[in-house]
């Protein structure tokens, strides 16, 4: 065990470091609140910008522009946007999920094809995963494709489908057996969202805005040029794009959790308890200690699932443990800051008497799909008690 | 960044745990158990041919001189084995406590017998009050000589020295010498008992200052919270094997998900606080700013999720958990001694909130 940085990774961070200084935008906090219809092309110049330093997708082989980044950089990479607090990169999906399943799973020509133009934020890419009726049983989906000469069919609905509105290309999970097992009649395909017969509307969420979309597919046809991987393998194809989901978000969550419990911290001293400050009081303080433990664990936690995956190389499923962790966290730590705001809690960012401009109004909101969102915290104790601790399948 | 074991490391973990399975089996730790100690000279050999005795300590004193990593990979492995008797009172607290306060001369005096394995010892801290932390100890000593209690002394029958904490320094009492009167407290751990002593004008040596004890106190505590992880890597283990065997409604109680998901859950806390622990052991042994921070986390987590763990544990096991014939209990009793041993979570987690809300910056250690 040897926590310190390897010379390569000191290498690696200083030039990271270096390059951030004189690129990272000085302007991000003025774009950060606007609708992100507004900020995309801001995200995609900034996207653009990481790619001409070669750092857009780090984690990729040097052949596809990337830097082989071993897991211990990528962290690093994370770490050290988030220090820098960073704007998201516009093509999140296609770099982080899409990007590498092609890479794994796909032909030479279509690497050829789709790789240049996810790096350089040219073509955004969504995932069409789930279904109003296949969440959680993500294998008993039914939107459908049947081979027509040298296309597919396709006709279904998918939801929860992040960047639906922008997305140019969608890795598409469709049925293509109704005959076989659920788990064995799959394929993934690779869509052109503007082929005649898909439909993109917005889903409005509990926060109020709509961050995700609906798809809607009515004989779309697709070549079958575009499957990626082989049919009827989808499922594989699809649970390793999910791989990637759990193992890579909690290394970028340190410093945005930290950032949070300082923040709690500062307002528990200015917040007034009982004719003392917040932060004298006991009982907050337990809290507030609780909450800043954890988040250290859940980095620590990272480190070591990063260090034991190093070996395989592929994220399995010790990603459960931290897409648990960290959601539920948040929620708790979102629990507290409303403690400390007692009313004001509740203020709207449209309210001029909102805290911190209705950010945790937001969280509190928020943070209850965090637990749903990327596997709910149910599929993830069963891969656990499954996978991991080789219960039988409880399903 | 390297996060996993060495080579070393494993090798010395693997071994650990072969060995505790070999001469410590759940037989072997219940005959202890019921023994007035719990110490049987024959298993402290073995311990000593290991090296164990003086695993941290310098070769200059007969020690192996491995680092907090490895000691706490041995303690998680004697935790799992449930390792009754005086391991941790003498190897690791009162050697922790000698290796960082005493002068060289007592280091050879007493250090080293206890890494050759000629001699038990113990370490005592909380008096009436129950208090684990140093600033509440009142004794004081007075012309070489302690008058007053100590309370809660892990394996003081059988120490050849006591090593006394008072309000201004630390001492070593001989417990056969006069004015000293020990008497057993009855508590829930039957693997490592507790007593109390009673000092009455007894002879004292000073061996140093109480403003050392911290670091000593720390590499102790994170030990402690070690030996909880492996009871809760046994708890776990058991568990899973009974939830895969277990048949109800003509299936694996295993299968279903109120049992299943509470497997997951002990899984989920027994790595967090396998995570907090090596880290604390890495912290220590770098001394690493944050060390004392990294310590609290590391037993503040463990001290809930031993006892949760132990808790669902139970549960599972139904009727059959129930039961004194099933080791588990045995591990959910050492968890709730050791939760409260150095300062339970609720006083681990107002020493983080002293060290990092009262200070004006977050101590990030993350370069």
């Amino acid at each position: 065990m040897d926590l310190n940085l390897t010379e390569d990774e000191l290498a690696f961070r200083d030039e990271l470091r270096a390059w951030l200084a004189t690129n990272v935008p000085k302007d991000w906090s003025d774009w950060r609140e606007k609708p992100i219809e507004e900020s995309f092309p801001y995200l995609r110049a900034w996207q653009r910008k990481l790619q001409e330093g070669r750092w857009a997708a780090v984690s990729w082989p040097k052949e596809y522009e990337g830097r082989s980044a071993t897991l211990m950089q990528q962290a690093i990479f994370w770490e050290e946007m988030a220090r820098v607090e960073a704007p998201p990169m516009a093509n999140s999906l296609g770099l982080g999920l899409i990007g590498p399943t092609i890479i794994a799973f796909g032909t030479e020509a279509q690497k050829k094809r789709y790789i240049p133009k996810i790096l350089s934020a040219e073509e955004i890419w969504c995932q069409g995963f789930s279904e109003p009726n296949a969440g959680s049983d993500l294998a008993g989906l039914q939107t459908e494709a049947v081979l027509n000469g040298d296309h597919y069919i396709v006709n279904g609905q998918k939801v929860w489908t992040s960047y639906g509105w922008v997305g140019n290309w969608c890795e598409l999970v469709v049925r293509t057996d109704p005959n076989v097992p659920k788990h064995k009649g799959l394929t993934v395909l690779l869509v052109d969202m503007k082929s005649p017969g898909v439909e993109v509307r917005p889903l409005r969420q509990m926060t109020g805005e709509s961050e995700f979309n609906e798809l809607f597919f009515r004989d779309v046809r697709v070549p079958v040029a575009n499957v990626l991987g082989k049919v009827n393998d989808g499922w594989n194809v699809a649970m390793s794009t999910l791989m990637y989901e759990r193992g890579s978000y909690g290394a970028r969550l340190h410093l945005t959790f930290k950032r949070y419990i300082t923040r709690l911290i500062e307002l528990a001293r200015k917040t007034q308890r009982n004719g003392r400050s917040a932060a004298e009081d006991p009982i907050i303080r337990q809290k507030l200690a609780q909450c800043s433990a954890e988040i250290e664990i859940m980095r620590f936690n990272q480190m070591r699932a990063f260090s034991r995956l190093t070996a395989t190389g592929v994220p399995g499923p010790e990603g459960s443990i931290q897409k648990i962790f960290w959601s539920e966290l948040n929620q708790r730590l979102q629990q507290i800051a409303q403690e400390l705001l007692g009313s004001y809690g509740q203020l709207l960012a449209e309210d001029p008497r909102a805290v911190d401009k209705g950010l945790w109004s937001y969280a509190y909101l928020r943070t209850r799909g965090n637990t749903i969102e990327a596997g709910t915290s149910e599929v993830q104790r069963n891969i656990i008690g499954h996978f991991v601790l080789g219960l039988p399948r409880s399903y | 960044m390297q996060f996993g074991l060495s080579e070393s490391q494993e090798f010395l973990k693997d071994s650990a745990r072969k060995f505790f399975a070999g001469e410590c089996s759940s037989a072997e730790m219940r005959r202890l158990m019921e023994t007035d100690t719990a110490y049987d000279p024959t298993l402290w050999s073995k311990l000593v041919d290991q090296g164990y005795t003086g695993i941290i300590y310098p070769e200059a004193y007969g020690g192996v001189g491995l680092g907090k990593v490895e000691l706490m990979l041995l303690m998680e492995e004697a935790g799992r084995a449930l390792l009754p008797g005086p391991f941790f009172s003498t190897a690791v607290l009162a050697g922790s406590i000698l290796d960082t306060v005493a002068t060289p001369a007592h280091k050879s005096k007493y250090l080293a017998p206890i890494c050759r394995g000629e001699a038990r010892a113990t370490v005592a801290i909380p008096e009436a009050s129950g208090s684990w932390n140093p600033q509440d100890v009142q004794l004081t000593a007075c012309g070489g000589k302690l008058t007053g209690e100590k309370y809660f002394v892990p394996d003081a029958a059988v120490a050849d020295f006591i090593i006394v904490v008072a309000r201004n320094g630390v001492f070593i009492v001989d417990p056969k010498a006069s004015g000293v009167k020990i008497s057993p407290m009855t508590g829930m751990d039957l693997t490592r008992k507790l007593y109390a002593i009673e000092f009455s004008n007894a002879p004292a040596e000073e061996i140093g200052a109480i403003s050392n004890l911290p670091r000593a106190l720390d590499i102790a505590t994170a030990a402690l919270a070690a030996e909880l992880v492996g009871g809760m890597q046994r708890t776990l283990d058991l568990t899973v094997e009974y939830a895969k065997t277990r048949k109800q409604f003509g299936k694996p109680i295993g299968m279903f998900q109120a049992v299943q998901h509470q497997c997951a859950d002990m899984y989920l806390e027994t790595e967090s606080a396998r995570s907090a622990v090596y880290y604390a052991g890495w912290a220590l042994e770098e001394n690493s700013p944050d060390a004392a921070t990294a310590v609290s986390i590391a037993k503040m987590y463990a001290s809930d999720a031993a006892r949760t763990v132990g808790n669902r544990g139970i549960q599972i096991h139904g009727g059959m958990g129930f039961t004194w014939e099933n080791d588990i209990h045995l591990y959910y009793r050492r968890a709730k001694a050791s939760e409260t041993a150095f300062g339970d979570a609720t006083f681990h987690r107002e020493r983080i909130a002293s060290l990092v809300i009262d200070s004006d910056c977050v101590p990030a250690k993350s370069e």
